[in-house]
């Protein structure tokens, strides 16, 4: 038996209706018909009345969502991509993201967002819109990388009296299994030592957690061994273990999937040097996907994100300076 | 009625005289009849209200203290936003007052989503839900999207339209092509009714109707009220691009006028009656602000600045 880093994602949600009576989901084509990608696949069968299907209406799905939770629901929201929340940004940034400061009532809503980029498709159904919400204050942004994350993540976030953005990587949809779910290790909030080393350290999340992890590999033959942390969540972003992780490596490369303005790499950097500038050796790398939109053919879609190829040439270069 | 107008021309002089109220006020000045003619149909603390800019008097009517606006106004710590919030922005969603946010069109959905919850866990019963929008306000997407699901979900919900025929300066004319607002509400498959918003009566007549039809399972009932806008957008504006010809038109009459004289012909109140009532909003409203401009406002020492619920994900916790 073995379970996929999607599966893990259908198993909480049919876990968090069956543990609390206030959450419901919502979202276009997730009742009978399971998801763009299955996701919720049979549970509208398995808990009739909790699962609803959405009209093409991004804003109004989030609003709804925060209306829901005022009246003490837990709603789950379904993007159908992370790349359309851009229409419900304003009900995230401005109706959700305020609420608790503004009135004192919390917003326990979770919104998942199938992120990331994956072969042939093209600039609207491959972007990772993290760093975007994470710049609001009011919003804490989950961005699981592993099949046990995705399962127990997706439980905390509903089970938190705040709203969450769930980043769910679509490259590792499929791909990505586990034998089994095990316990539940961390929480929200703290990063996970996703391999250790003691000459250089990647700082990533999600699906470039597997592309660092296997970079690593390629300079374990060169003699090098490169430490990787997985920030499961990048707001709140687990400062302490990144800063722990530079002392021991005194190198730093933030790596992400995402565009390079700004961003979760950025923010990486800028509190290491700020926090941590007599920790480094070497001056810190930071590595992103290419400053265009995000190409259809996979030749160029190759090339516009980080891969294994670019990050360990990264760290090679890194271990030079 | 006339508690919001005395109230809000109150809160005007107190911007006019500067000092006392930090940014803009915000006037609901001949739209007191549509407003609160919404605000009774629906009962505190079983109905969900999502007032907008010029419904301080649906505010009143809906039970919400001038206590809270006033302390909100001023900044006063111990009103509902605490500081954080300001003026029109205000509200206690846990007793069905939400707190608008200031982009128009995005509260509809949120009066949508506390109904659809209620519906789900059994405990809607006969409540209804209500919000308001100017013709403005109608040409936003969330607007669209907010009330097609409603639609779609046949929420009991009314959405109250003040046509006041402008958007700051913007006429109607640039804002919607079609012949009136109301047309929508076919294209939406909900009921939709037009009434003149200079009328108390009618206006009463039409919500109440409206509240019933919705109770019973109408789904949401959309009502356009045609009036013009008495004030500027706000305090700071004097509306000089709005024409004599309209200033002087029907539309243009004054609610309260209209409210006033339709009591007095019907032998409710006497001139007498009025002018003391009048005597007594004043008092209270004096009395209110002067409470008020004696209490403590916020202390950024003792603001927590935690935007998040749960402290312990809050970033920056453990730094100096
Ligand atoms: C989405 C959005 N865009 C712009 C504004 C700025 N704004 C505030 S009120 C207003 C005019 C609103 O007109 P209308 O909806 O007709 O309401 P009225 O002021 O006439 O009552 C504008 C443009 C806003 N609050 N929200
Ligand atoms: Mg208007």
């Amino acid at each position: 038996m073995s379970i996929t880093y999607l599966e893990a994602i259908r198993e909480a949600q049919y876990e968090a209706l069956r543990n609390d009576p206030s959450v419901f989901l919502y979202g276009q084509d997730i009742a009978t018909f399971g998801g763009a990608f299955k996701a919720t696949k049979n549970l509208s069968k398995e808990f009739p009345n909790r699962v609803f299907d959405a009209p093409i209406s991004e804003d109004a799905m989030v609003g709804m969502a925060v209306g829901a939770a005022v009246e003490g629901a837990r709603p789950i929201i379904e993007m159908q991509f992370a790349d359309f929340s851009s229409i419900g940004f304003n009900q995230i940034v401005n109706q959700a993201a305020t609420l608790f400061w503004r009135t004192n009532v919390p917003c326990p809503i979770t919104i998942r967002m199938p992120s990331g980029g994956t072969a042939g498709s093209g600039p609207f159904h491959s972007q990772s819109m993290e760093a975007i919400y994470a710049h609001y204050p009011g919003l804490v942004i989950v961005t699981p990388a592993t099949v046990e994350d995705a399962y127990w993540m997706l439980l905390d976030s509903v089970k938190l009296n705040d709203p969450v953005i769930f980043c769910e990587h679509k490259f590792l949809y499929y791909h990505l299994k586990a034998d089994q779910i095990g316990d539940r290790e961390l929480p929200i909030g703290k990063a996970r030592i996703a391999r250790p080393g003691r000459h250089a350290t990647i700082v990533t999340y999600s699906a470039m957690v597997h592309e660092a992890l296997r970079a690593a590999e390629e300079l374990q033959l060169d003699g090098y061994q490169i430490e990787v942390v997985d920030l499961r969540s990048v707001k709140p972003m687990d400062t302490d273990t990144i800063l722990a992780s530079v002392a021991r490596t005194g190198r730093l490369l933030a790596l992400g999937e995402a565009f390079p303005w700004g961003g979760v790499t950025a923010e990486i950097i800028a509190r290491v040097t700020t926090d941590g500038f007599h920790l480094l050796d070497a001056p810190p790398m930071r590595l992103n996907s290419k400053d265009t939109p995000i190409p259809y053919h996979p030749n160029l879609w190759k090339s516009h994100r980080p891969t294994t190829s670019t990050i360990a040439a990264a760290l090679r270069r890194l271990l030079r300076n | 009625m006339l508690l919001s107008r005395v109230l809000e021309e109150k809160l005007g002089s107190l911007y006019r005289a500067g000092g006392r109220i930090v940014g803009g006020v915000y006037l609901g000045k001949g739209q007191e009849a549509f407003s609160a003619a919404l605000g009774v149909q629906l009962r505190k603390g079983r109905d969900i209200y999502g007032p907008l800019i010029r419904d301080q008097a649906g505010r009143i009517a809906f039970g919400e203290p001038i206590l809270d606006c006033v302390r909100t106004y001023l900044g006063a710590v111990t009103g509902p936003m605490r500081g954080r919030d300001g003026n029109i922005h205000r509200g206690r969603p846990k007793e069905g007052h939400l707190a608008m946010i200031s982009h128009l069109g995005s509260l509809l959905s949120v009066v949508a989503g506390g109904l659809f919850a209620r519906r789900l866990s059994g405990t809607l019963a006969d409540s209804i839900g209500a919000t308001s929008i100017g013709d403005g306000g109608t040409s936003t997407g969330a607007f669209h999207e907010g009330l097609n699901m409603a639609a779609v979900e046949k929420l009991p919900i009314i959405v109250s339209i003040a046509n006041n025929q402008y958007a700051y300066s913007t006429p109607n004319t640039r804002q919607y092509a079609c012949e009136n607002l109301v047309d929508r509400a076919a294209g939406y498959g909900i009921e939709g009714v037009t009434v003149d918003a200079t009328d108390l009566a009618s206006c009463l007549k039409a919500f109440r109707a409206a509240a019933d039809r919705a109770r019973a399972g109408g789904g949401p009932q959309m009502i356009v009220g045609t009036l013009l806008r008495l004030a500027g957008h706000g305090e700071h504006d004097d509306a000089s691009y709005i024409p004599d010809t309209k200033r002087q038109g029907a539309s243009a009459r004054d609610c309260l006028q209209v409210a006033e004289d339709f009591a007095r012909d019907h032998g409710w109140m006497s001139s007498a009656d009025l002018r003391e009532l009048n005597e007594e909003v004043r008092r209270n409203v004096d009395q209110t602000v002067s409470k008020v401009s004696k209490e403590p406002a916020p202390d950024p020492f003792k603001e927590n600045w935690q935007a998040l619920s749960c402290a312990e994900l809050v970033e920056g916790q453990h730094e100096a």
